[in-house]
């Protein structure tokens, strides 16, 4: 029962404004570019949240949902011509089902041996991409350049739309994180997370909660993951499949706070920057400085951060005496 | 039929190897609950070191075990006293990505110290092929097969017999008890870490001899190695030597019957498999 | 089928290789009374518990609950039919408040959150935690956390409440509001099953004692009966001090 107090209304207010003109004022493309990566990333760490957070499944696996959402719009267009908005939903209820098949079997599995069943589930769709003669394989997949306007959802001139597109995708996950916080569906996540055991005992269809959170999850991050396709107009296996995307998502979510609706934009917000520049500063030599740096910045997190970063903004008031 | 044989032969010799990387992992899992994402890592420390030692002193690569054993040992505790240790007491969630930062941190400092490009070891002491009628048996992979024996058998008396051993059993089985038996399970856990890097480590130091050495090879031994002690069962020497010899053969069979390029997908879906069917795998408890 | 029978077992049986934990047992509880199991340790009692909840699929045997067949239902499903239960090990939620974890018991009859928060509130008055409600689960003492499970179970709205072991680790005076607070469960027209091995609050609350000894049903009756009975006496302290009667 979080009672929203004037004061985060109005930094909220703030912070809206502020993002909505940010383009408008900065002009450099890759600031556009890092912010609208920021966006991306944040709403894959919400979607992430809502069934790694709330409901405790720690996924590594998420860039699987991230490909097959950008792939299957990516194919419908270029195959079927089919428009990219419904390339979108089409994505993304096919995420939802596959993460519904394979969240099935492994509806007992916790902690580690989930964290693993997402990995190796991860692994296996990026194989399949790798081999896959129908949509590209290894060659990937190159979308057709289109007249640029809304209703094709490709934008050449300029990354504004691009940008004010993500921020709205970003602004709808966190609605829903949100809404499942402050509703039944949340505190059974949340049950759930702590213990099966409690969750059964109190009437909680274990298996079906799981499966929704996860099914959610699914569903928003192929959003991303069609608008990635979009926006970049590229798409392989390497690029839209990779573990590290995977890790990223997580990170995002730990470090800013995982179990709480705002936390993910946190550690975006700290950790796209961040890796986006060591990447362009001291990545382009190949020489892995940026990576290193990443991997020393992980470390010491966990350690020392553990719970989050958002915590300490919010007083929640944690122990009532 | 020859070249069945030939496949089932390759998946054995594929199959010690995973099941010497797969005891290290297993140890340190059973021991402290943490899953080490880095050891694909550590096996690759292992193998860079037999490389170093070869091409600076002409050391082959046999001989570098020793060495191997013991940078990967001090490397695991330094690790565990340093990193590890502070999250144990943490969330789950901390537990999980900590290893991985350490995987990154690792890696990528292999690249940046030694670049990416893939080294070999040329002319090992022990090289060349045995050819036993129309089967051909690989020196090197043999060689590190029965090394893998050895140094699993090893480990096997060693958890039975010695002290530190059989209070590495006892804090597996139950940690509190062991405590109350006045086992230090910190110092456990620390040497736990020390020898599961110290393994994989022995395993990099073979495993240079016929393979590819770069920075990233640690990448899909790691994830195999969380398959094969899946299956084996968390905390089972016995099981996890066991599983890597099925995943060996499960993976050159199943690559021989479907198509190579499916050959981990193949062995990940064993693990997904597993889990779902008897999650705490075959010898697990 | 018994007229007003809320629970029926019959000759359930739950073995774990060859151990028998629960070896045929029979027995009924009805409507508005309060049985207590009793038992030395290992005598199968929560196992017990554990196969008429859900939580174990039997080996044989079936369980009837106000005449429905409830044997290898879902644990969760049993739940929603009205039977609630505690475990040994005291099951909460950490991260939530009092209030919180109650609510998320409500929810399961009262879906809007603002319904679900008023039930728990009441619940937590008649339990006698609503001073505690903005409490974080971790915070509390065991007798807390043992009273807050119990006002989880009750927000469910349950006819069958069971509890496992729900005095354990208590001093005298929590003691006495544990057995208040059973007595009060009562009066609302719950049933109560609740394995103890506390023999004092066993003798004061009980209408029925069923005694368990490795996995059989070796006696029932009234708690003074049971109390006397020599094979009860064996059970827990040996051949020895069976003193004839």
């Amino acid at each position: 029962m979080r009672n929203i107090s004037l004061k985060q209304i109005c930094s909220g207010v703030i912070a809206f404004i502020l993002v909505m003109i940010f383009p408008l004022l900065i002009t450099n493309t890759f600031a556009q570019h890092v912010m609208i990566l920021f966006f991306m990333f944040g709403m894959m760490g919400v979607a992430w949240n809502i069934m790694g957070g709330y409901a405790g499944m720690f996924s590594f696996g998420q860039v699987a949902f991230f490909g097959i959402g950008a792939y299957t719009s990516s194919f419908l267009l270029i195959a079927y011509h089919v428009n990219p908005w419904l390339g979108l939903v089409i994505g993304g209820l096919i995420a939802a089902l596959v993460a519904a098949a394979i969240g099935y079997p492994c509806s007992n599995l916790r902690g580690h041996y989930f964290a693993i069943a997402s990995i190796a589930f991860g692994e296996i769709v990026r194989t399949h991409f790798n081999n896959w003669r129908l949509i590209g394989a290894a060659e990937g997949l190159s979308l057709p350049m289109l007249n640029e306007g809304f209703k094709n959802f490709m934008f050449h001139s300029s990354k504004l739309p691009y940008y004010y597109i993500m921020l709205a995708f970003l602004i709808i996950s966190l609605l829903v994180c949100y809404l499942i916080s402050t509703s039944k569906i949340g505190y059974y996540f949340r049950a759930i997370k702590e213990s099966h055991d409690v969750a059964k005992v109190l009437g909680i269809n274990v298996v079906w909660y799981r499966l929704i959170a996860i099914m959610i999850s699914a569903f928003l991050t192929a959003m991303a993951g069609t608008f990635y396709a979009q926006y970049v107009l590229y798409i392989d296996p390497e690029s839209v499949m990779l573990l590290p995307i995977s890790i990223q998502i997580v990170l995002i979510s730990m470090l800013g706070g995982a179990g709480s609706v705002m936390g993910p934009v946190v550690g975006a917000v700290i950790l796209i920057p961040i890796s986006e520049f060591t990447r362009v500063w001291l990545g382009h030599k190949g020489t892995g400085v940026d990576m290193l740096i990443y991997g020393f910045l992980i470390t010491l997190i966990s350690v020392y951060q553990p719970k989050g970063v958002w915590g300490l903004f919010t007083n929640m008031g944690k122990r009532a005496k | 039929m020859s070249e069945l044989l030939q496949q089932v032969i390759n998946g054995l010799l594929i199959g010690f190897m995973y099941a010497l990387i797969a005891i290290g992992l297993t140890l340190i899992w059973g021991v402290m609950n943490i899953v080490n994402f880095a050891h694909g890592d550590f096996l690759m420390v292992g193998m860079f070191t037999s490389f170093w030692l070869y091409t600076l002193y002409g050391l082959d690569p046999i001989l570098s075990i020793p060495v191997c054993t013991a940078l990967l040992f001090v490397m695991g505790v330094l690790i565990y006293r340093f990193v590890v240790s502070k999250v144990m007491s943490g969330p789950m969630l901390a537990q999980l990505v900590v290893t991985f930062g350490v995987s990154i941190f690792i890696s990528n400092l292999a690249v940046y110290l030694w670049t990416p490009d893939f080294r070999l070891i040329s002319k090992p002491l022990l090289s060349g092929t045995w050819v036993i009628g129309e089967v051909q048996l690989s020196i090197p992979k043999t060689v590190a097969s029965i090394g893998s024996i050895i140094t699993s058998l090893f480990v096997f008396l060693f958890l039975k017999k010695a002290k530190t051993g059989k209070a590495i059993l006892a804090t597996e089985m139950d940690r509190e008890a062991a405590l109350l038996m006045g086992i230090n399970t910190e110092r456990i856990n620390s040497f736990s870490f020390g020898m599961g890097a110290a393994l994989v480590g022995i395993a990099g130091a073979f495993l240079s001899t016929y393979y590819y050495i770069y920075p990233q090879v640690g990448g899909t031994f790691g994830l195999i190695a969380f398959c094969v002690v899946a299956l084996g069962g968390f905390g089972s020497i016995e099981g996890a030597f066991i599983a890597g010899i099925l995943v060996g053969l499960v993976q050159t069979l199943g690559g021989f019957f479907f198509d190579p390029a499916y050959k981990y997908a193949i062995v990940f879906m064993i693990y997904l498999i597993t889990v779902w069917i008897r999650p705490q795998g075959l010898l697990g408890w | 089928m018994k007229k007003g029978s809320c629970l029926e077992v019959k000759g359930i049986t739950k073995h774990f290789g060859g151990l028998y934990a629960n070896d045929h047992i029979d027995f009924s509880v009805e409507e508005g009374e309060i049985v207590s199991i009793i038992g030395p340790n290992g005598a199968g009692k929560s196992t017990l518990f554990n196969c008429i909840t859900g939580f174990y699929p039997p080996n044989s045997g079936k369980v009837f609950f106000f005449g429905e067949e409830i044997t290898h239902r879902r644990a969760d499903t049993i739940c929603k039919m009205g039977v609630a239960r505690t475990f040994q090990v005291v099951q909460i939620i950490g991260d939530m408040t009092v209030l919180e974890n109650v609510m998320t018991g409500a929810l399961l009859r009262y879906t809007k959150i603002g319904h679900a928060m008023k039930k728990a509130e009441e619940v937590l008055a008649f339990t006698g935690l609503a001073e505690k409600k903005s409490f974080f689960g971790t915070a509390l003492t065991i007798a807390d956390k043992k009273r807050l499970e119990v006002s989880m179970a009750l927000a469910t709205q349950p006819r069958l409440l069971m509890l496992d072991e729900s005095m354990a680790g208590l001093t005298r005076v929590e003691l006495r509001g544990m057995i208040d607070l059973i007595r009060k469960i009562r009066g609302k027209g719950i049933t109560l099953i609740i394995v103890e091995h506390v023999m004092e609050a066993v003798m004061e609350i009980s209408d029925r004692v069923i005694v368990l000894n490795s996995g059989k049903k070796i006696m029932e009756g009234s708690p003074k009966e049971v109390v006397r009975h020599p094979d009860v006496i064996q059970a827990y302290l040996g051949e020895r001090y069976v003193v004839s009667q």
